[in-house]
């Protein structure tokens, strides 16, 4: 027993008060902010197009839609669940939406709904979608990997479905206005990605609803003993996870100019990639959304730079592999340092 | 049974003069015991007293510091003999080791099928041995059944079957009854006695006092870490046991188990004549399979123990006043407000404050700081809008963690980085942080040393609300102006402050009524 070992070390401690460690609260988010400073300059090396402002604006744009999604997980993450449906509601909303404002000839439904309504219905798919998911886990304590991987399949299969496997193009001003628009010279999908990190970032810190996610992460029951309404915060996650990842969905449908029958296929994938760089514990109450913004732009550059130098894709994928696995090598091994929680 | 006589013959196992030392506590001190073939044995003791370090020793769990253990008369091998541990003793512990998913007949032969070729299980000829063997050893259960669907009496005779198979004639039974209803003991002790009769020898261990003079021969007292007496149950009544058990300090005509503070309080303060207003009224409260019709009323400012052993239902009882699990029946009332059943987040909004027993399960976020920690249950006091004041969080936490004592580097310090004794101080912080009414304390010093146990009771007995203690340690009672023990799912005495240990560990032992 520690007993007598814990009465010496608090003498020690005592005298050692007030020397107070360094409070470098962003310690993980500095090592990626390395990583990234590393990237662009090997980048910059290899090809003279890669630091201009035309392709770093273009990286950014790409990697918003997939930010986005990324902050979705993460918060969902962070309360100890997850879930893989969110790359289907990026393809089913505003699928959703193009097939009610889409007439018959281009394979929409011809009922001609008002744009600006179908806006907002991309986000009541999305957020109708993650409360369904969030009732399943909470109240019928479903396990939210099997259930969202049925949602997953089950959303694609619609979207694919409802426009017979077709693109859906030619869309009227408010689907496209989010993903084609620049405000002040830079993609509003950037600017608008960039509003929801620093939001997040606050709330997840500061904000009484943010620091009980991560004690819900940490210790459900403790938090339950703790007060608070374990189950309801779930719930709302995987709804404000849902309204996210359309969104996303609604980002990509502007930069796209239609959209796609598989829109947002695979995106999952580099969603937990980029979570997993960012330092986002799957297993819940770790890490911060800053961090997982890092492990996208990280994501980005590199994707960029494979794609500058003419790499093909699917090896742009194996490389997205062998980068998440290589980084759960690093944490694992650097997850002996002290870390600090806020 | 007559006392056989074991001159020249080797006893089945024994220990001779073991030590162990885990840290710095010794655990065993020196002890010599002999276990005989067909003389089952008790080993009594309090928490602590070196029980389970024993059954550690004896089925080659750990190593002994000094002495050795020995088998029929040869110093048992290295401790990763397995087979060879197995096949001469074996353990049924409190914690089932049942796997629930898998049938009877996988849980008997686990990983060691008779029948297979190459790996191959002949399935048929496995559910015919292990009928033959459940019927062998008198147990009637269908081999094809799930084993989650027994019984929890069943579930621990497949255990001693899976043992016997192994051929084992010495098995050890760590606490069996403690989670068993009185049907069910009765069927293991008939269990036991046919198995005795078999040739099988057993050392049991019971905090249950009567029941080592149904099943044992002999019993041995063990208390810090030394055999105190080793004897036939018919030479030591229970009252020699209790006092064993005890120890000297605590003979009937010497000391009390309470301090002076909470005698000095008593006068009077019993009875419906107190002027105190009740705080916490538990009326006649109900939990399936462990509390029935528990009462009790704490006035303000009063510190109420509730005692009795794992099983008595006093921490089901706790948990219902929490709101962690739902009555059956009966109402709670915090200043005559009836508390909705198994809501948590209304017994604290209440006032209920709660420091569990297992504070890792429920205590604390590791991943959070000690200041995180001990602000969450009043995080909306100490922010606008929902935006937590840091500053305020790090003023109520510093004023806590000095309060208490916590050792930290800082606030900041991650939880899961503290020593135990601190955890459980982060822990009664956060209880504290809310300025509960009604404290509900399940062992508030488990794992803290000794000057943090003083801490800790000083926090308690300075604290304005009225206090319930959950505990079966007769120093954590002692701080308590009253004390009520549960037996069996009920209260079955009320001891005012002036209480003896002996009389207190016959209560929980519910020899006493």
């Amino acid at each position: 027993m520690a007993i007598d070992m814990d009465a010496q070390k608090s003498v020690l401690t005592m005298a050692a008060a007030p020397v107070r460690r360094s409070r470098l609260r962003i310690g993980d988010e500095l090592a990626l902010l390395q990583l990234i400073g590393v990237a662009v300059i090997v980048g910059s090396l290899l090809h003279p197009a890669f630091l201009t402002p035309t392709n770093l604006i273009n990286v950014l744009q790409q990697s918003s839609e997939l930010s986005v999604l990324v902050l979705a997980e993460a918060i969902i993450l962070i309360v100890g669940k997850f879930d893989l449906s969110l790359e289907s509601i990026v393809g089913v909303a505003p699928m959703f939406a193009a097939w009610l404002v889409s007439s018959t000839a281009i394979n929409g439904s011809g009922l001609m709904v008002n744009p600006y309504l179908a806006v907002l219905l991309i986000f009541v798919v999305g957020i109708a979608v993650g409360t369904f998911n969030g009732w399943l886990i909470v109240r019928l304590k479903l396990n939210a990997f099997i259930t969202t991987l049925a949602m997953l399949i089950l959303l694609r299969g619609i979207s694919i479905g409802m426009t017979n496997g077709r693109t859906l193009y030619d869309l009227p001003g408010p689907l496209l206005y989010l993903g084609n628009a620049h405000w002040l010279g830079l993609p509003a999908s950037v600017w608008v990605s960039a509003g929801l990190y620093l939001t997040g970032s606050i709330i997840l810190s500061n904000h009484r609803f943010g620091r009980a996610l991560y004690a819900i992460g940490g210790n459900a029951e403790a938090a339950r003993a703790a007060g608070i309404r374990v189950d309801q915060y779930i719930w709302t996650v995987f709804a404000i996870g849902g309204g996210l990842a359309a969104l996303s969905g609604l980002m990509l449908t502007g930069r796209m100019a239609s959209v796609l029958s598989g829109q947002g296929q695979n995106m999952i994938f580099t969603v937990f990639a980029a979570a997993v760089i960012g330092r986002i514990s799957l297993n819940g109450g770790k890490g911060s959304i800053l961090g997982a913004l890092c492990g996208v732009i990280l994501l980005g550059i590199i994707s960029n730079i494979l794609t500058l130098s003419n790499v093909e894709t699917f090896w742009i994928s194996a490389t997205y592999g062998a980068i998440i696995l290589l980084s759960l090598i690093v944490t694992r091994l650097t997850a002996g340092k002290s870390y600090r929680s806020d | 049974m007559p006392e056989p006589s074991f001159d020249g013959v080797a006893p089945l196992a024994a220990t001779r003069g073991v030590s162990k030392r885990y840290g710095t506590t010794l655990a065993l001190d020196n002890v010599s015991l002999k276990i005989h073939a067909g003389c089952s044995i008790a080993v009594a003791g309090r928490n602590g007293a070196g029980k389970s370090t024993m059954v550690r020793l004896l089925t080659g769990l750990d190593l002994p510091d000094a002495g050795e253990v020995r088998f029929a008369g040869k110093p048992a091998p290295d401790i990763a003999a397995r087979a060879w541990w197995r096949s001469n003793v074996a353990c049924v512990y409190q914690k089932s080791t049942v796997i629930p998913d898998l049938t009877v007949v996988e849980n008997l032969f686990l990983h060691d099928h008779p029948a297979s070729t190459f790996g191959y299980i002949h399935w048929r000829e496995v559910r015919r041995l292990a009928r033959n063997e459940l019927e062998l050893w008198g147990l009637e259960v269908d081999v094809d059944q799930r084993a989650g669907d027994l019984s929890v009496g069943e579930r621990q005779r497949l255990e001693i079957a899976r043992a016997l198979r192994q051929g084992s004639r010495f098995i050890i039974l760590d606490e069996p009854t403690a989670r068993l209803e009185s049907r069910e003991i009765s069927q293991l002790f008939d269990h036991v006695m046919r198995l005795k009769r078999a040739g099988v020898t057993f050392l049991f261990i019971s905090h249950h006092l009567q029941e080592i003079y149904e099943i044992c021969e002999r019993v041995a007292v063990l208390r810090d870490g030394r055999l105190i007496i080793e004897a036939a149950v018919g030479d030591l009544d229970q009252g020699d046991l209790v006092a064993a058990m005890v120890g000297d300090a605590y003979q009937p005509t010497e000391g009390t188990g309470a301090d002076p503070d909470a005698r000095h309080n008593r006068n009077g303060n019993l009875g419906p004549s107190d002027p105190r207003p009740i705080v916490l009224d538990v009326d006649s409260v109900s939990v399936a399979g462990s509390v029935v019709g528990a009462s009790l009323r704490i006035r303000a400012g009063e510190r109420v123990g509730l005692a009795g052993l794992a099983g008595s239902g006093k921490s089901e009882l706790a948990q219902a006043i929490v709101g962690q699990r739902k009555p059956d029946g009966g109402r709670i009332l915090v200043e005559g407000q009836a508390l909705p059943p198994g809501r948590e987040d209304s017994a604290r909004d209440i006032g209920i404050s709660h420091v569990p027993e297992d504070r890792h399960a429920n205590g604390f976020c590791g991943n959070l700081s000690v200041e995180e920690n001990i602000a969450l249950p009043v995080l909306q006091r100490i922010s606008s809008w929902g935006f937590v004041s840091r500053r305020r969080r790090r003023a109520m936490a510093n004023a806590m963690i000095a309060r208490l004592q916590i050792k930290v580097s800082d606030a900041a310090q991650r939880t899961s980085e503290l020593s135990g004794g601190n955890q459980q101080k982060t822990v009664m912080g956060r209880a504290l942080a809310s300025d509960p009414i009604v404290l509900v304390l399940e062992y508030p010093t488990a794992g803290v040393d000794i000057t943090s146990k003083q801490t800790l009771f000083d926090i308690i007995r300075g604290t304005d609300a009225a206090v319930l203690l959950v505990s079966d340690e007769v120093d954590e009672l002692a701080i308590c102006d009253r004390v009520m023990v549960m037996f069996a799912g009920r209260i079955v005495r009320e001891f005012a402050s002036s209480w003896q240990e002996h009389e207190m560990v016959e209560a929980m032992e519910g020899l006493s009524q």
